[in-house]
């Protein structure tokens, strides 16, 4: 029988098999591994069964830790179960991994391997997660391809069943669990054939059971411990021969054969390369080339790494083997070497010595490290390695792919080795996260793959930015399996749909020869050349390229498909790669996108064919110039008066040639300057904010809600405005305080993402022409070069004197400088206006632990950062330990700087008669409650380091180390609802308890956003997201009533978009409050199925729909006698669905399932009215029925 | 016992008063309820395909915005297996509606594009509707678009559908055409089974304090229904379609008045939302009062007694008569 030829990713291979052969699943969202719990949900939902017809119970947990816990209580109970992880996920599970092994239980957890955070955090792969699990007794079990991804999840839960050994089956993160590739699907009637019944009986008799109880988890002594643990030596033993027979069963199945260790190479091999993982891939396509060259050399692919089976090993080499080099895809600091590379030490030590070699010498071992975080791993790497073996002394404990030019361990390499084959079409396609790039690309490979003889492969690149994020896809397709697990650097297609980037980056040197080079032009082929960089003009000539251009942006605005160029850009792929006949790709374009768009609607399908119709007459063939006459050239990734660490370091990571920096470019210990966002200038909004003084009213709410701090107010001296640009544009201040200043609304233009959420919030409309306000949008490119020079005068600008603030205005909370500017965060962020409100406010002495999320991602992925310094070079300290521990973290910082602060005021007692009493008594006196008095002790405390410096004893310098903390700091721990509500509620609570000065920020999307949009307990009723695919069943957590039941915590419910004033006073009280503070705010974000644009305007209705009631619980207010508890919005006065019913997490459940919808919303509606109830009861209260307990 | 039976688009009805499109009807157990109040049929809400083509555009947006965009979130919400985003549920609840009840189900639908007209009002035939009732609603706010256009692109559309349909058709018109007489003309020559004089438009207001054009829902008033009177009293006897008259019918005299103009039928929407569905039946008894102490026996009898042709007088309906009307009123 045909097996079905599917075209997907690795992280659906496994999930399939997983699917298919489990009941129980427990997930957890961590990336790249969450696709896997994500698609098992969906399954669920849909109610598809598994092989033995039962649909699985996928349970979201509230964090990895308890996804491991639930996965152990049901193998306990009987349940065939697995969960899905990586990196920090798969660390959580350790603990329970040691139980589930020692418990002898059969389980496969599927891993998509990812690199565990160090220095910094990465979200690509690499073998560090799972080498941290060597000791737990998982069996570990590798896969290479996303056809290995199915064919080997499923042979690993064979082999479980069968061997009661649990396995971890892991596949490299991003290159094969986001590849997509052909994959032909094990059937059912196969899964039938291979896994054989007996052994679920089995499992199942050894569950916990009250009907044939007894007890396992026992607690033992020293006198029996040891023994017992070496019961499970047989296990163990019999193991590889179990995996060895699973394979060679699945091989009579499917006709694909495994074995524990696969070698490809010469028979009489004498270099062989070890590895697993993804590389393999390529270093199988280099041995092939180098045979055909006449080489000796070889690679052998480990799939079962632990246990390790020597014999099969040592067979498995060629008896000609003279040298090894052992790749390891990790890197374990201080250890002799990495772990494969111990392991084949041992192997062949162990070997030689009992006699079971067949070597004539003992081959020698070399061991080296590559691919760390998805670092690219090439054929010419391969080479490099086959080169150094060939060496009379190759140099051991290596590395490759990266220049490490500080111990020199790394091996050159030729960049112009390739192994790619001349049939294989290799196409790049750089497009802007919005604009439909990738999707098309996704669907253009399943045509190709499924459609045509062809083999496809399709991979994509996105950059860390979640506004004007570069994608690169890399496809190949060609008619031989392909294996090329590595970017395309020789394309013969490369498609550019974003004008724009031609003056950013130099993508055309991956262009081969005689390419295909398409454009997304609003240029047509006659005036195109004129408005091409010098550079690209030459690549252009130079590589012969033929080069076409479409006007894409006017084909999809006239079929209505507004900035999505998807369908276009693709038909004009097919049209001029030659893949398909022009007539048959269309026919295969438009069934997809019936298939793909139909259960959307009509009017979708209609307008995605009209933009496949009226593409190819767009389409035009450029005569190329015979020069390049360009009088401009691709700019410079940042300006030149940018810091050297910046024009040396993060100005390569801008240009996407971060590959080519040496390790001395890099701090070696993770630490980077702040404020460097300044520098990238990514100039990605179409347009910007106009100020049109004549009609503002300066209340400052334009600045207060943009999410990229780029538009600012200042007032300042007027005389100053005679230095000004002549465009500059100012008026009379409003501000009693600065008598005869002026003002002015500024905008930089080139870090503006143009999301149009200050317009939407400027309530100053013109008079004269209603649709106007005192800001409106204009296109960019014509303001540019103005309001650089504009933006420039306005940063040269004094900032305002604090102390004549009113720091509780709105408006004047505009005149504070934003110290987090400029992030990677979406256009139109509901998340980021309070950070900055945070850095404005307070920012100069705050240090702030983050926990992972999209904060962390905004606010700390390379290349640059927005936290920022003030004109006196103060700014918040920011750090990322965890996802789980963020509020744990901040505590930390706290205690330390109590603790500092401590020791310094004693240090100054101790030296108050060197110092002076007045100082001294100063210092110690210092009233901090307000800005100024914090000044004012800064003063004191660089007065009294110039003072300790010219005494210099032991003690003076001790206290200068640490007199800084003399200043008060204010501690933030800062996360969105993932964390607050979920992973890390128990450290959070923790904290909150602990009455120490710790101030927390939810920024509650009620989803885990960065991850894609997963349940949090932070998510409503009715909501659909992903992990509730029908539609979340119950109640949100109330965060905010749990931390007021402790009656010491300040606790403020805000929303900035229907309450700015009440979020100004919630943050100023927050920090004011000399005990632990949370501040939950509502953000609205774009997992929510929204337009940002309108995002003020649902904050304003949740407000007054009753669901997002404002309040603040001051304990403060308590010692005053009154009620700490402030109801700060009205009663209900719109119904709930006028308010959910603008999102599509709510209206496509309507859409999909009214029934279901309703009944939701009827309950959502009684979780309004009783909350509402509950809290207008509690604010009303008389002080004295206020549950007791004085704050301390 | 006075008969208050009637036929309409050629179905038998056992009275004139019927329930026109309102959100009221979108709920079975109110259709139940108000053909328990003596309705002589029912018009459900309308199929909007501009609201079908909106909501599905929205959807396709919102789940298309951020995918594929950011390496940890490639989708950011769910796909689920179906979204109902054609006429299915309007065409299920027209089916609950005629399994339901015993009186005529009358489907309403509003488009905007010929083809999707066509295709809608056959699977509303398909799914079992008595007739179908064509709300044509049409701004012309291109100022180039002339009369003339708008009025050929109206019979166009009559035409078409009625080509493709079965079951009886009725237009329903608003009072924005030049010569409307001539339009319900042109409309009955296409063949159209009915005419419903007329729809009302929302019409936009402004919002003096925060400076934005609001356009919400107003319910009619009685004053409205003079110039359904005029319009019926005009047109009875002089077109083969029967004449419903929608727009201000609050009270029994207002549906007598109806009758007597010419309608076949009197709907009523905002008199049911604002005082309930039991307003029906106390309409009805009134109705059936006032006949009595007339001494009338039918509807039959009441129907155009005053319209143009049956005064014989065309001073009533033609003439505008400001001038006396005026003076009178300063007087």
């Amino acid at each position: 029988m045909a097996r079905p030829i599917l075209m997907i990713d690795g992280n659906e291979a496994a999930a399939y098999a997983a699917y298919q052969l489990n009941e129980v699943i427990a997930i957890y969202p961590i990336t790249p591994s969450s696709p896997m719990g994500e698609l098992s949900d969906q399954w669920s939902a849909q109610r598809k069964p598994n092989l033995w017809g039962t649909i699985p119970q996928v349970v979201e947990l509230q964090s990895e830790a308890g996804a491991a816990g639930a996965l152990h209580g049901a193998l306990q109970a009987g349940s065939l179960a697995t969960t899905f992880t990586a990196s920090q996920g798969l660390l959580l599970m350790i603990p329970n991994m040691f139980k589930i092994a020692g418990e002898l239980t059969s389980t496969v957890i599927h891993v998509a391997a990812r690199t565990v955070a160090t220095h910094a955090l990465s979200i690509y792969g690499d073998h560090s997660d799972v080498m941290a699990t060597r000791t737990t007794g998982f069996a570990l079990l590798s896969s290479n391809s996303p056809q290995e991804a199915m064919d080997l999840a499923v042979i690993a839960q064979d082999s479980t069943l069968r061997s009661r050994v649990p396995f971890l089956h892991f596949f490299d993160g991003f290159r094969t669990s986001h590849e997509e590739a052909r994959v032909e699907q094990v059937t059912a009637e196969e899964l039938r054939a291979i896994i054989d019944d007996r052994f679920i009986d089995e499992h199942r008799r050894r569950a916990l059971s009250p009907d044939h109880p007894f007890i396992r988890g026992t607690a033992q002594n020293p006198d029996v411990f040891f023994q017992a643990r070496e019961a499970c030596n047989p296990y163990y033993r019999d193991c590889p021969g179990i995996v060895r027979d699973a394979m060679e069963r699945f091989a009579q199945v499917t006709g694909r054969s495994y074995h524990l260790f696969d070698y490809v190479g010469a028979p009489d091999a004498e270099r062989v390369i070890m590895m697993m993982g993804s590389g393999a891939q390529a270093a199988e396509e280099t041995v092939y080339q180098l045979l055909a060259s006449g080489e000796k050399v070889g690679l052998l692919m480990v799939r079962l790494f632990r246990p390790f089976a020597v014999s099969d090993f040592i067979a498995a080499l060629p008896a000609t083997t003279r040298k090894i080099a052992v790749l390891d895809r990790t890197k374990e600091p201080g250890s002799i070497g990495e772990p494969l590379y111990l392991d084949v030490l041992s192997a062949i030590a162990e070997a030689t010595e009992a006699g079971q070699v067949p070597f004539p010498a003992k081959p020698s071992v070399i061991g080296g490290r590559y691919g760390l975080s998805s670092k690219e791993f090439t054929p010419a790497m391969v080479k490099a390695v086959f080169d150094e073996l060939a060496k009379e002394q190759p140099k051991n404990h290596f590395t490759i792919g990266i220049q490490e030019d500080v111990t020199h361990s790394s091996l050159p390499y030729d960049p112009s080795f390739s192994t790619e084959d001349p049939r294989t079409l290799r196409c790049l396609f750089y497009g802007l996260g919005s604009d439909g790039t990738v999707s098309a690309n996704k669907n253009s490979i399943k045509i190709i793959g499924l459609e045509t003889e062809n083999f496809a492969q399709g991979f994509y690149f996105y950059d860390s930015k979640k506004a004007g994020t570069v994608t690169v896809s890399h496809l190949r397709f060609g008619p031989k399996p392909i294996h090329s697990t590595y970017l395309i650097n020789r394309a013969t297609f490369i498609a550019c749909h974003q004008f724009f980037f031609l003056e950013q980056f130099d993508f055309l040197h991956n262009a081969e020869e005689g390419a295909t080079f398409l454009l997304n032009s609003p240029f047509g082929p006659e005036e195109v050349w004129d408005h091409l960089p010098r550079q690209v003009q030459r690549s252009i000539l130079d590589k012969k390229l033929k080069f076409y251009v479409i006007d894409g942006y006017r084909v999809a605005k006239d079929s209505g498909m507004g900035n999505r160029i998807n369908t276009i850009m693709q038909t004009c792929f097919f049209a001029i790669s030659g893949v398909l006949p022009v007539d048959l790709a269309i026919e295969k374009i438009k069934e997809s996108i019936r298939k793909t768009y139909g259960k959307r609607g009509e009017a979708v399908v209609k307008m995605n064919f009209e933009a496949v119709d009226h593409a190819l007459a767009h389409l035009h063939q450029v005569t190329v110039p015979s020069e390049a006459n360009s009088l401009f050239d691709i700019r410079r990734p940042v300006p030149l008066e940018a810091p050297a660490f910046v024009q040396k370091t993060l100005a390569p990571i801008i240009a996407l040639d971060g590959d080519s920096l040496p390790t001395s470019a890099m701090p070696e210990d993770g630490t980077f300057p702040s404020a460097t966002t300044q520098w990238e200038r990514r100039n990605i909004a179409l347009e910007i904010p106009v100020w049109d003084p004549a009609v503002c009213i300066q209340c400052g709410k334009c600045s207060i809600v943009c999410p990229h701090a780029t538009i600012r107010g200042k007032v300042y001296e007027n005389a100053l405005l005679d230095s000004a640009p002549a465009a500059f544009q100012s008026a009379l201040a409003r501000w009693k305080e600065f008598p005869g200043a002026s003002f002015s609304v500024q905008v930089a233009p080139e870090d503006c993402t143009g999301c149009g959420l200050c317009v939407q919030n400027c309530p100053a409309k013109n008079k004269k022409e209603v649709g106007l306000r005192a800001i409106n949008m204009h296109p960019q490119p014509p303001l540019r070069a103005q309001e650089v020079e504009n933006w420039a005068f306005f940063l040269s600008l004094p900032e305002a004197d604090r102390s004549k603030l009113k720091l509780n205005q709105v408006r004047d909370v505009m005149l504070l400088r934003p110290l987090f500017e400029f992030s990677g965060a979406c256009a139109g962020c509901g998340e980021t206006p309070y950070v900055k409100l945070l850095s404005q406010f307070f920012g100069d002495r705050a240090i702030i632990g983050n926990a992972t999320g999209c904060s962390s991602i905004y606010g700390g992925n390379l290349p640059t950062t927005p936290w920022a310094k003030n004109a006196d070079g103060h700014g918040p300290a920011w750090s990322n330990s965890l996802f789980e521990d963020a509020a744990e973290f901040a505590l930390g910082m706290r205690l330390a700087i109590d603790k500092q602060a401590d020791f310094a005021r004693d240090l100054l007692l101790r030296l108050t008669p060197s110092l002076g009493e007045q100082l001294v008594d100063s210092l110690l006196q210092a009233e901090q409650s307000s800005q100024e008095g914090v000044r004012l002790q800064r003063e004191r405390v660089a007065a009294l380091k110039l003072l300790l410096a010219s005494i210099g004893s032991a003690e003076t310098k001790q206290l200068t180390a640490i007199a800084d903390t003399l200043v008060k700091k204010s501690v933030w721990a800062l996360g969105g609802d993932g964390w607050a509500y979920d992973i890390g509620y128990g450290g959070l609570d923790h904290v909150l308890a602990s009455g120490r000065n710790v101030n927390a920020l939810v920024l509650d999307t009620e989803v885990y956003s960065n991850t894609g949009g997963q349940m949090s307990k932070s998510t409503p009723r009715g909501a659909v997201a992903r992990f509730a695919a029908n539609g979340k069943d119950t109640r949100k957590k109330d965060l905010a009533m749990m931390a007021i039941s402790y009656g010491t915590v300040y606790v403020a419910r805000i929303a900035l978009g229907a309450d700015d004033g009440q979020a100004i006073k919630a943050f100023l009280e927050a920090e004011a409050f000399d005990g632990p503070s949370l501040i939950i705010a509502y953000s609205h974000c774009i997992n929510q199925g929204l337009d940002l644009i309108h995002g003020l305007d649902q904050q304003k209705k949740a407000v007054s729909s009753g669901y997002w009631p404002l309040l603040r619980y001051n304990p403060e207010l308590l010692k005053q006698g009154r009620n700490p508890l402030l109801l700060d919005s009205k009663p209900p006065t719109i119904p709930l669905a006028e308010y959910i019913y603008n999102e599509t997490r709510y209206s496509m459940l309507k859409a999909s399932e009214p029934e279901r919808a309703e009944k939701l919303l009827a309950l959502a509606e009684e979780d309004v009215a009783s909350r509402w109830a509950l809290y207008q009861n509690l604010a009303a209260m008389p002080v004295k029925t206020m549950p007791e307990g004085e704050p301390e | 016992m006075i008969d208050l039976e009637t036929t309409y688009l050629g179905l038998p009805l056992p009275s004139p008063i019927v329930p026109s499109s309102s959100p009221l009807l979108e709920k079975l157990d109110n259709l139940l309820r108000l053909e328990e109040a003596g309705a002589g049929a029912v018009v459900l809400p309308s199929l909007f395909e501009e609201q079908l083509t909106k909501d599905s555009l929205e959807l396709d947006e919102r789940l298309s915005q951020g995918t594929d965009r950011f390496a940890e979130a490639l989708n950011l919400l769910p796909d689920l297996e179906q979204y109902n985003m054609g006429p299915e549920r309007y065409l299920e609840s027209i089916q609950k509606a005629k399994a339901a009840l015993s009186i005529p189900v009358i489907a309403s639908l509003n488009g905007n594009t010929l083809g999707s007209w066509v295709r809608y009002a056959k699977e509303i035939e398909q799914a079992g509707a008595d007739a179908l009732e064509l709300n044509v609603y049409h701004i012309p706010a291109d100022l180039l678009e002339t009369g003339h256009s708008v009025e050929s692109k109206c019979l166009e559309l009559v035409k078409a559908v009625k080509s493709e349909l079965r079951i009886p058709l009725a237009v329903k018109l608003s009072p924005y055409f030049s010569s409307i007489g001539n339009m319900a003309l042109e409309i009955d020559q296409v063949k159209a089974d009915g005419l419903v004089l007329f729809n009302r438009f929302y019409q936009p207001d402004i919002d003096l304090e925060e400076l934005e054009v609001v356009s919400n829902l107003q319910l009619s008033t009685p004053e409205e229904l003079r110039l359904r009177l005029r319009w019926t009293a005009l047109l009875y006897g002089q077109i083969s379609a029967d004449l419903g008259i929608t727009g201000g019918v609050y009270s029994a005299s207002d549906a007598l008045k109806c009758l007597m103009a010419g309608g076949k039928v009197v709907m009523m929407a905002s008199a049911l939302l604002k005082h309930g569905i039991s307003h029906l039946k106390k309409l009805l008894e009134a109705m059936v009062r006032w006949m009595e102490e007339h001494d009338y026996e039918s509807v039959e009898q009441l129907r155009g007694s005053m319209s143009r042709k049956a005064i014989g007088a065309s001073e009533g309906y033609e003439r505008v008569q400001y001038v006396r009307l005026l003076a009178g009123y300063l007087r």
